[in-house]
C-alpha cells in the first residue's frame, strides 16, 4: 500500500495544493451543478415514468452483463499479454488499446459494418437467422467493445507487476500453470483487476455513441439511460436532468461499493 | 523519458502557435472587416443550407456564414441556456412558436421559408418486398422512424393516425410494432436504410432528394403531414441588420430556387 504523508507544512507544497485544488474544483463543478439542478427538478415525478424506469433497468443489467463478459473474456487475454511474449505482440497491444481512444461513434459505425445485416461477420450471422442491430444484444456488444480495453489494460499491468521471483518460486514448488494462475496470480492482481472493473463498468454504463449507432434507440429494448437523457434533452431539460441525477447516483453507488471491495482486498492481502 | 515527451509536446504547441499568427494577421490587412453570421438550422436542411450560405457569401463578400446543424428543440434549449447566434431556422412551426414564446425570437420577425412532407425510403435490397404504403404493416418489416419527440417524429405519428383511419384493421399498432428504433434524427435513418440494416424509414421528401439512389414510396397528400420550416433573426444577434437580410434572402426568388432544388416545397402553396 502506498505511503501517505500527513500535511505538516503547507508552504513548501503550496504549488501542488493550489493547482491540485483548482483541478479538483473544475472537475467537480459540472457534477455539483447537475446534482443541484437535478434536485431542484426532483426525482419523484420521473421515477414513476415507465421510460425512465425501463432505461434504468436496461442500463443496469446490460452494463453488468458487459462487465461479466469483459471479465471472462478479458482476463485470459490480459494474462497472456502480461506473461508471455510472442511475435508482433506490440501490434496486438496497440489494436486492443485502440478502442479506448476511438470516438464511440466510430466504434458504432465499425460494429454496424462488421456485425450488421450486410456486415463482414453479420452476413454469416444473418444466414443463421441472427440479427444483432436494434437488439439488446447489440447494446451489450457496443458496451463491451468500448469498455473491455480499459479492463484488459488495467489487468495486464496488474499481472505484469507481480515479481517474477514469485512465479519462479511457484515453479520450483512444482505447481501447474492453472494453479499458478488461479491461486497465486489472480489474487495478487485482484486489486488492479478491480480497478479495471470500475473503469470498465463506468464506461459501459455511460456508453452512448456506439449504442445509438449500432443498437438504435427503442424504449425497453435498446434505450439505455444515456440515450434517454439525449431524448429527454429534446423535450424538456427536466427529464434529462432527472435521469442524469439518477445516473450519477447509481454510478456513485456502484463505484463506492467496488472501492469498498477493493479496500477489503488490500487488507486481506 | 517523461521529460522528452514533455518537450515534444511543447515543441508541438509552439509550432501550432507559429502557424496561427500569420492567419490572424490577414484580416487586419484586408480592407473590409469580415463579419461572421451564425445560423442554426435543422439537419434536414443540410445540403440546401450549405448552398444557400455559399450563395449568400458570394453576394456579400465580407460575410462568412457558419451553420450549426441540429435538432430545433435542442437548439432552442441551447439559446435559453446562453448559446448565441444570428439566425434560427426551425424544422417546424411549433419550434418557432416556442422560440417566440421564450423571447429567443422577437414576435413578427419569423417567416415561413419552405414546407416539407413525409416519404418512405426503401433499403436497396428491399428484403421485406415493400410495394405500397399498406405493406408497412406487414409483420417483420424493420422500420426506422425519427424519435417521437423530434418535429419529424411527431408528424410521423400524426400521419400514422391518418393512415389508420384509411386502412383500419389496427394499421397503426402493427406499424408501431415494426419500429425497430426511434433514431435521433433523419440523417441516421437514411444512413441505416442505405446500409440495408433496416427495410424502410420515414423521412422528409428533402432527405430522399439528397439520397437519390434510394427507392421511395410516396405518401398521398391526404395521408401526409406538412411541416413548415421557419426562419427568423435571433433577438440577441449582434448583427440584427445582416441577420434580417439573410432571412429575407431565404424567402427571395433566389433562395426559394435553391430550397426547391433540394426537394423542399414552397412555404405557402
Amino acid at each position: 500500500m502506498p505511503y501517505h504523508a500527513r500535511i505538516h507544512h503547507v508552504k513548501p507544497i503550496l504549488g501542488f495544493l493550489l493547482l491540485g485544488g483548482l483541478t479538483g474544483i473544475l472537475l467537480a463543478a459540472p457534477l455539483v451543478v447537475l446534482l443541484f439542478r437535478g434536485t431542484e427538478v426532483g426525482l419523484q415525478g420521473y421515477l414513476s415514468d415507465p421510460s425512465v424506469l425501463d432505461a434504468a433497468r436496461l442500463s443496469l443489467w446490460t452494463s453488468v452483463i458487459s462487465l461479466l463478459i469483459t471479465l471472462v473474456l478479458g482476463t485470459p487475454l490480459a494474462y497472456t499479454l502480461a506473461r508471455w511474449s510472442f511475435r508482433h505482440k506490440n501490434w496486438v497491444e496497440i489494436v486492443i488499446d485502440l478502442p479506448i481512444v476511438l470516438p464511440p461513434l466510430v466504434a458504432g459505425i465499425g460494429l454496424l459494418l462488421t456485425f450488421g445485416r450486410n456486415g463482414f461477420l453479420g452476413s454469416i450471422l444473418d444466414q443463421m437467422g441472427i440479427h444483432l442491430p436494434f437488439t439488446t444484444m447489440a447494446v451489450i456488444f457496443a458496451q463491451t467493445f468500448v469498455s473491455a480495453p480499459l479492463f484488459i489494460r488495467a489487468a495486464r499491468l496488474g499481472f505484469a507487476n507481480i515479481p517474477p521471483e514469485l512465479i519462479e518460486a511457484a515453479y520450483t514448488d512444482g505447481v501447474t500453470e492453472l494453479f499458478l494462475f488461479w491461486h497465486i496470480m489472480l489474487p495478487l492482481a485482484s486489486r488492479a483487476m478491480l480497478n479495471g472493473m470500475i473503469l470498465s463498468w463506468s464506461r459501459a454504463f455511460g456508453e452512448f455513441g456506439a449504442t445509438v449507432i449500432f443498437a438504435g434507440n427503442l424504449q425497453g429494448v435498446t434505450q439505455t439511460m444515456p440515450l434517454a437523457i439525449f431524448q429527454g434533452f429534446e423535450v424538456n431539460l427536466g427529464t434529462a436532468l432527472a435521469i442524469s441525477l439518477l445516473l450519477i447516483l447509481m454510478s456513485a453507488a456502484v463505484i463506492f461499493s467496488l472501492r469498498k471491495v477493493e479496500k477489503e482486498t488490500i487488507l486481506s492481502n | 523519458m517523461f521529460k522528452n515527451l514533455l518537450s515534444i509536446l511543447l515543441i508541438g504547441v509552439f509550432f501550432l502557435a507559429g502557424c496561427g499568427s500569420p492567419a490572424t494577421a490577414t484580416p487586419a490587412a484586408a480592407a473590409v472587416e469580415e463579419v461572421t453570421l451564425k445560423v442554426f438550422a435543422p439537419s434536414s436542411l443540410t445540403d440546401a443550407a450549405k448552398e444557400l450560405a455559399a450563395n449568400f457569401e458570394a453576394s456579400n463578400p465580407n460575410v462568412k456564414v457558419i451553420i450549426e446543424f441540429g435538432h430545433s428543440p435542442t437548439q432552442r434549449l441551447q439559446f435559453t441556456e446562453g448559446a448565441t447566434g444570428d439566425v434560427f431556422i426551425t424544422a417546424a412551426q411549433k419550434d418557432m412558436d416556442d422560440a417566440i414564446t421564450d423571447t429567443t425570437v422577437a414576435a413578427g420577425t419569423a417567416a415561413v421559408i419552405a414546407s416539407n412532407q413525409l416519404v418512405i425510403i426503401l433499403s436497396p435490397k428491399n428484403a421485406s418486398n415493400l410495394q405500397k404504403l399498406e405493406d408497412l404493416a406487414n409483420p417483420g418489416v424493420k422500420l426506422l422512424v425519427a424519435n417521437t419527440d423530434t418535429p419529424i417524429g411527431k408528424v410521423t405519428l400524426l400521419a400514422f393516425d391518418k393512415m389508420n383511419e384509411q386502412f383500419g384493421d389496427g394499421f397503426k399498432d402493427k406499424v408501431m410494432a415494426n419500429i425497430v428504433s426511434n433514431e435521433p434524427g433523419v440523417k441516421p435513418i437514411v444512413s441505416k436504410v442505405k446500409l440495408d440494416e433496416a427495410d424502410a424509414g420515414i423521412v422528409y421528401i428533402s432527405d430522399a432528394v439528397s439520397a437519390p439512389d434510394l427507392k421511395t414510396i410516396v405518401i398521398p397528400a391526404e395521408l401526409n403531414m406538412v411541416t413548415k420550416l421557419n426562419a427568423a433573426p435571433l433577438a440577441k444577434s449582434e448583427n440584427p441588420a445582416l441577420a434580417a437580410t439573410f432571412t429575407a434572402y431565404l424567402v427571395s426568388t433566389e433562395g426559394q430556387a435553391v430550397l426547391q432544388k433540394w426537394g423542399f416545397l414552397p412555404g405557402t402553396p
